[in-house]
């Protein structure tokens, strides 16, 4: 973890809330795709912890949707506006385990750490398959960027209205080596029943801190209790332990 | 002595600053970023008989100026926390520690409390006073000044280290209380604890914690900290820990002006992992600004 300045690039919307934002400091705390940043807004006590999408060299790319408060003042923020940063928070994903043809599962705002994740997997070599899932085609972001990488990109809808409709466990390719998912929990769920590897899910909690001090957001998992911020967020599909 | 410098209950503190309890784990996370020693202690996490999970998430809510949780009390246990945390603490914090408690019982609160005690690196027993009593209706021992004497009675019983019993501000008559903990013989008080506080989410029209209330903490909570402090203060004989919503060098002055011997911080951690660092760092250009040649001199001035 490293607390650091940065500074505004760019801001912009990808979809109606959806916004993606570019900013220069010292990215050199992100160690692996998956981990977040913990970003504090002038007004507000917490800080808002956002995913990394990318980081290239200097450059930080966030994707944030306007949820509340926090996203909103951030998708006003103008080029040149300073913010306060810890970086290189959470595990982040381990390639390690990929195999030869890894899966990748992002849902809405779960699709933004699946870049790097795809970026990185593409640069090793790797015959990388993704799959976006949202809810109707206004709401579709990165499809051509995921393209780019030399990925296999598959969209579902929910409502049909792009890509193929249904959800992303309706999208399956029939052979993969190892999957990495991310998005809200009934998602999560669903992929956790349709695959037949071995993978990785990355949670998300209300958090206090962001850094392992608070154990605000605590789970527990087979292999003991977790503070997603720290030991997560990324927990693999052998130790996670669904509550409810 | 430096002019930081301050006795707490017969230790000597290279200056008033004492991360508090549950906003500073058992200090190697915050070593990872800055080394520790510089703090006059640290308060480590809230420990108890037996290991916790804690509360259901979500546990924390934002509110202006502060922040509720729910944590409730996640440790590893007494046993873990002397076998596997203390030695951890110990690599990276060579001065003596203020060692938290809770317990859910009298007898709780006595058996972690006499495990501690025999630490080594502990210098105070902190006794958390505002969790649930079992065997009174669940009523926290820190409301009824009967329960928390009592419990201050049975932890003396069995220490020999300097216990600070830590107040809750959810009460009517809080220097009641601290008297009553004073007189079984209490060395220090610390206080405020969390104030009791919810919040709601509109659209889902629930409460936004899972334990639908929670503990606020922030600098909202500031200047009720400071009046109670002043308040217990000026009615025991025993030196008081004052936090509640302290966030910079000059809140950690007025605390003290209030009757504070030290001072505490919690929240501001969370949003700044280097909060106690820099308030330590800003002290002295403070003092000056306020012509203070020793922090000591402004202990309780305020009449």
């Amino acid at each position: 973890m490293k607390q650091a300045l940065f500074t505004v690039k760019e801001n912009f919307s990808l979809t109606q809330t959806v916004y993606k934002m570019t900013l220069c400091g010292d990215c050199s705390d992100i160690t692996a795709p998956g981990q977040f940043v913990n970003i504090k807004i002038d007004g507000l006590f917490l800080r808002r912890p956002i995913s990394v999408c990318d980081r290239e060299g200097d450059t930080l790319t966030i994707i944030y949707k306007v949820v509340g408060k926090g996203t909103d003042i951030m998708s006003k923020m103008i080029s040149g506006t300073v913010l306060d940063v810890l970086t290189g928070l959470g595990n982040g994903y381990d390639l390690s385990l990929c195999g030869e043809s890894p899966l990748l599962l992002g849902g809405g705002v779960g699709v933004p750490p699946m870049y790097l994740l795809a970026k990185e997997l593409r640069n090793m070599g790797k015959n990388v398959s993704v799959i976006l899932g949202f809810n109707t085609k206004s709401e579709v972001f990165y499809e051509n960027e995921f393209k780019a990488l030399g990925c296999n990109v598959t969209v579902t809808t929910a409502d049909g209205t792009y890509g193929t409709k249904g959800f992303v466990t309706d999208a399956m390719p029939e052979t993969y080596t190892y999957f990495c998912c991310c998005g809200p929990e009934p998602m999560l769920k669903a992929v956790y029943k349709a695959t037949n590897t071995s993978g990785q899910f990355s949670f998300e909690e209300r958090m206090g801190c962001g850094f392992g001090a608070c154990m605000g957001c605590s789970c527990k998992t087979i292999t003991g209790y977790k503070r997603i911020c720290k030991e997560g967020p990324v927990m693999k599909k052998e130790e996670i332990l669904w509550e409810d | 002595m430096g002019r930081l410098s301050v006795n707490l209950c017969g230790i000597e503190l290279d200056n008033p600053i004492i991360p508090a309890s549950g906003t500073f784990g058992f200090g190697y996370e915050f070593a990872e970023l800055y080394d520790i020693n510089c703090l006059g202690t640290f308060s480590f996490k809230g420990t108890t008989k037996e290991a916790r999970f804690g509360n259901p998430t979500p546990r924390i809510a934002e509110c202006t100026a502060g922040m509720i949780n729910a944590v409730g009390l996640q440790n590893p246990g007494v046993e873990k926390v002397i076998k596997e945390e203390l030695p951890k603490l110990n690599k990276c914090f060579n001065k003596p520690v203020m060692a938290n408690v809770s317990g859910f019982s009298v007898e709780d609160y006595a058996y972690t409390c006499e495990k501690i005690d025999k630490e080594e690196q502990v210098g105070w027993l902190e006794v958390n006073v505002s969790c649930p009593n079992v065997h009174g209706g669940g009523m926290s021992f820190g409301t009824d000044p009967k329960a928390a004497a009592e419990v201050t009675k049975a932890v003396k019983k069995v220490t020999k280290k300097p216990v600070i019993i830590k107040l809750s501000p959810n009460v009517t008559d809080i220097v009641e209380i601290a008297k009553a903990c004073e007189a079984e013989g209490a060395d220090g008080i610390s206080l405020i604890n969390t104030m009791l506080g919810m919040r709601i989410d509109l659209n889902k029209r629930i409460p936004v914690i899972k334990n639908k209330m929670g503990g606020f903490s922030g600098s909202a909570i500031f200047p009720v900290a400071v009046r109670m402090v002043y308040q217990v203060s000026h009615a025991v004989n025993i030196p008081v820990v004052g936090m509640g919503g302290v966030t910079t060098a000059e809140d950690v002055i007025e605390m003290m002006m209030a009757g504070a011997t030290a001072v505490e911080i919690g929240a501001a951690n969370l949003v700044n992992p280097y909060a106690c660092r820099d308030i330590i760092n800003e002290l002295p250009a403070v003092l000056d600004k306020y012509r203070i040649d020793n922090i000591k001199d402004i202990i309780g001035v305020v009449e």
